[in-house]
């Protein structure tokens, strides 16, 4: 812990509450912004979701506002993370969309249209040219969209050299008990003043500020042991579209990773209701027999661990990035779902361009958190 | 129906004993381990242990070559029984080819390595080192050291408890005889070991002075680390790295037990009555259990002699330096682990204990150099092949 | 006498007892770089147990295979890095 325990009352313009990437993304922006920040983080930085997350930096295509809030944050990681340590593992894979049949081809054709639309550059993959891409893929895929763009990162080392870099106090191992309006009381009982709140607490935002419309949603995933070249970019499958990924029953998808380090990470599933973080056996197993169906032999790789995390869920699928109806002073950045380590540094700029009230380079409307709550 | 009363994992002396315990009540049982035979670390290759004979009679089913997890074949009761590895501390040039752990060393000579003619150095800690000793001069290497880091105090303090256990004597100064002639160090350790592709010297403290050795190999080791994985894995309580048990051998999820060098090390007598104990508890046989209790509270009160007498020494956690490595897996330096204030914090930011060890290595390591505690247990126990992760029950 | 296997080490025919492990096989045969470590150290085992994951070789086209869990068979294909 750093500071002074003796010492009179602590503030700061910005206290952040949680020390995920989003958090860790807001400090940096803020204190960028010349504003002095203090991060309170419960248990170690970059431990949360962030740890858990397969740090898939990519461009979506839900709707227009995820679009943008995701390439905003994409071009700010292309800028950024040349400068960040080796340990970020970056590696420019790009996404590769596999399609398995023509319907699926369809998909890709519409995807290709909204990219390119926008500025994107993508390439759209034949049935020969997926295979050449991907030699371990099944053969009889019908093809994919390539988004070369796209990249991988290890999000762990991203927060601890953001929050190295911006200057920010960091308080570790003492949680937020209660958030009010221009403050925090922490587990040992200090009071923190801030100028601004900001209550990043990923999942469990909810319990800070309640009635927050997020639910948290389970992940699974295994990571392999060194196989380099065995997987050569982000693999995700476009049958998810069928197998209602985007409902709210439990799904799993395909989902593979090219790790910098030679490893495989595979993917995904996705859970409602489910508090426990232990590995769930059937949910696991459906999820590797799914990536066999694409992947025959990744059953042959040697799986070295599997682990869970909880994706911060919203209605829309769209984070909430400003102040609580009502309060002034109480602000959130929280409910990213799966996509939180890519849009963290747009969070983080949309965020800061508020509070310090310059015009922010997209609008931010669609991620206010006035859309969905009332005061 | 169940096909099993008892699964019972681990096929070492507390895993054979509690199979022989409950099959021969007439229980089904059946045993799993991932080494290609029955015997765990002690037994390794010796067809002529009459634990193994009477195992071999009982009628419990044996798996070898199997990884339990946590998708155990359904049973009523478990017994754990996953015996120990060692602590290894790191030093410089522990990894240059050619240095081995002290149990590692003597596991790979009874499995087919030779070491005839060749110098070894032997270090580390605890009445290993001189059973490693001795089955390196058999197998006619040259000892050119036996290296303890407890003190001739500590030692000393051991040797009178064994005056009470005759027959444990009998075994050290049979093990002292046979290594007549042969330097033996006390507190004393392996400083470095140096060598170009390998090993082919180690420096040594000894005392004050320093002291270098020409040498072909290296064995050191620490003593021994209860392996909790699997125990943790299934919920089990665990405290100070141990299983925590009832005197029944029962841990704290209903119907698990466990036996051996996994509730604590104290030898292979305290694995055998615990093992016994365990077997016949699990079969619901509690009358013949509680026969032991005594038997079992004299090996208790060994093995605790035996942790005093050879805890590991402070100035061991000077021995790395900051490029020397700490996780082998990763190549992760101990100056990059410096600044890290918990286990978790340097996995997520030095990949620490990320590999397919799983950091059963720098795990030990990090505790014994830092003080960390452990981080929690995720399945798969060991690295399995992925599909095997897809079955949900191991049949 | 000892029954033997005949073990092929990175192309070589090596002939070892029947029940040495193909760990200790290859130190007997002079191998002391099992594999290479992330950053390009040569490793040979440790544990001798299956835990260290230091003896890690190709068996049969099998990447990552603990050498001293594993006893030489006739015919095995063992590759090191
Ligand atoms: C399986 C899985 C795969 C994913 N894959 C990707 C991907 O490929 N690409 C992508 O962009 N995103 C991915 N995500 C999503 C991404 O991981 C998350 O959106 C992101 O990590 C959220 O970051 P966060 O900082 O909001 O939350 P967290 O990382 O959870 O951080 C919140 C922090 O707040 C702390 N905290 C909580 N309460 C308190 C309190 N009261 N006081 C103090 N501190 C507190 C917590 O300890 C935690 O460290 C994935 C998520 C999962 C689960
Ligand atoms: C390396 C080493 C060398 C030793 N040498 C000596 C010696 O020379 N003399 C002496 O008196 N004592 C020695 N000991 C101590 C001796 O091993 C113990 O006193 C005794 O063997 C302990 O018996 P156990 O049954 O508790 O454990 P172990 O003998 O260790 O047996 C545990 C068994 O469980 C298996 N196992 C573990 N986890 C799993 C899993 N998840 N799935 C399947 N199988 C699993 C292991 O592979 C092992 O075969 C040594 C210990 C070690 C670790
Ligand atoms: S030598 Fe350690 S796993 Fe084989």
């Amino acid at each position: 812990m750093l500071g002074d325990p003796g010492m009179s009352r602590r503030s700061a313009d910005v206290v952040v509450v949680g020390g995920g990437i989003v958090g860790a993304a807001c400090a940096y922006e803020c204190a960028a912004g010349g504003l002095s920040v203090m991060v309170i983080e419960e248990s170690v930085v970059g431990g949360g979701a962030t740890a858990a997350g397969m740090g898939h930096i990519v461009v979506m295509d839900d709707s227009e506002a995820q679009f943008q809030l995701t390439s905003l944050s994409e071009k700010m990681w292309n800028e950024r993370v040349g400068a960040m340590p080796a340990g970020v593992e970056h590696l420019p894979c790009g996404t590769l969309w596999v399609a398995a049949d023509e319907e699926e081809m369809a998909e890709v054709r519409r995807k290709q249209a909204f990219y390119e639309a926008r500025g994107v550059p993508v390439e759209v993959l034949d049935r020969r040219q997926l295979e050449e891409a991907e030699p371990h893929l099944r053969k009889d895929m019908a093809g994919g969209l390539l988004v070369p763009g796209d990249s991988v990162v290890y999000p762990p080392v991203a927060v601890s050299w953001m929050l190295r870099e911006c200057g920010a106090t960091v308080v570790s191992g003492l949680g937020v008990i209660t958030l009010r309006d221009g403050g925090v009381t922490l587990s040992d009982g200090e009071v923190i003043q801030a100028g601004v709140v900001v209550n990043a607490a990923g999942a469990k935002a909810v319990r800070l500020t309640p009635g927050i419309p997020v639910a948290p949603r389970k992940g699974h995933l295994v990571i392999t042991d060194r196989y380099p070249g065995f997987v050569r970019h982000q693999l995700i499958e476009l049958g998810y579209l069928k197998s209602a990924h985007s409902s709210s029953g439990d799904s799993v998808a395909f989902n593979a990773q090219p790790r910098k380090t030679g490893q495989v990470l595979i993917g995904s599933s996705r859970q409602y209701g489910v508090e426990h973080s232990g590995v769930d056996r059937p949910i696991l197993s459906r999820m590797l027999r799914r990536a066999a169906e694409y992947m025959p032999e990744i059953t042959g790789l040697t799986a070295i661990r599997t682990w869970t995390g909880f994706r911060a869920a919203t209605p829309d699928k769209l984070p909430l990035i400003g102040p609580v109806p009502g309060t002034q002073r109480e602000w959130l950045a929280t409910g990213h779902e799966g996509l939180g380590i890519t849009t963290s540094l747009g969070t983080g700029r949309l965020l800061a361009d508020q509070i310090l009230k310059r015009t922010p380079p997209i609008p931010v409307e669609p991620y206010l958190p006035g859309r969905c709550m009332h005061e | 129906m169940r096909r099993w009363d008892v699964v019972v994992v681990g096929a070492g002396p507390a895993g054979i004993a509690a199979a022989c315990g409950a099959a021969e009540s007439g229980a089904r049982v059946l045993v799993l381990d991932d080494n290609p035979a029955a015997g765990g670390q002690i037994w390794r290759n010796d067809a002529a242990q009459p634990w193994l004979e009477r195992f071999a009679e009982s009628g419990a089913e044996l798996r070898t070559g199997c990884v339990a997890t946590d998708t155990l074949p359904e049973a009523r009761s478990y017994v754990l029984a996953t015996g120990a590895r060692e602590l290894f501390v790191p030093f410089p040039g522990w990894t240059l080819p050619g240095a081995f752990g002290l149990g590692g060393m003597q596991a790979l000579v009874k499995s087919g390595l030779e070491v005839a003619g060749k110098r070894v150095v032997v270090a580390g800690s605890g009445p290993l080192l001189l059973a490693v000793a001795s089955l390196l001069r058999k197998r006619g290497a040259a000892v050119a050291a036996v290296v303890e880091q407890a003190g001739r105090t500590a030692m000393a303090e051991f040797g009178v408890r064994l005056l009470m256990e005759p027959e444990k004597l009998g075994q050290g100064a049979g093990l002292m005889m046979s290594l007549w002639g042969v330097p033996f160090y006390t507190g004393s350790w392996v400083e470095s070991a140096m060598g170009r592709g390998r090993v082919e010297r180690v420096r040594m403290r000894c005392g004050g002075r320093v002291v270098e050795q020409d040498c072909d190999a290296v064995a050191v080791g620490y003593g021994l680390l209860p392996n909790t994985e699997l125990a943790a894995l299934l919920g089990c309580h665990l405290a100070e790295g141990t299983v925590v048990v009832d005197e029944w051998q029962e841990t704290s999820v209903d119907g698990v037990y466990a036996a051996g060098e996994v509730t604590g090390i104290g030898g292979v007598e305290k694995s055998l009555v615990e093992g016994e104990i365990a077997g016949l508890a699990a079969a619901g046989l509690q009358g013949q259990a509680q026969r032991l209790f005594a038997k079992r509270a004299k090996t208790h009160s060994f093995a605790d002699g035996l942790a005093r007498a050879f805890a590991p020494r402070a100035e061991l956690r000077k021995l790395a330096q900051t490029d020397t490595l700490v996780c082998r897996c990763e190549d992760v330096t101990r100056g990059a682990l410096e600044g890290m204030k918990s286990w978790r914090e340097a996995k997520l930011q030095t990949r620490c204990g990320m590999g397919p060890c799983q950091g059963r290595v720098c795990g030990g390591a990090t505790r014994f150099l830092f003080g960390w505690g452990a981080d929690s247990m995720r399945p798969p126990v060991f690295p399995v092949k992925v599909e095997s992760l897809i079955e949900t029950r191991q049949s | 006498m000892n029954r033997r296997v005949t073990v092929i080490v990175d192309g070589r025919p090596l002939q070892v007892d029947v029940g040495t492990t193909v760990a200790a096989a290859l130190w007997n045969a002079g191998v002391t770089a099992f594999r290479h470590s992330v950053t390009g150290e040569e490793r040979a085992p440790l544990c001798g147990m299956g835990i260290c994951f230091e003896c890690r070789v190709t068996i049969d086209g099998v990447e990552h295979c603990r050498s001293c869990q594993t006893l030489c068979a006739d015919g095995m294909q063992v590759k090191t890095s």
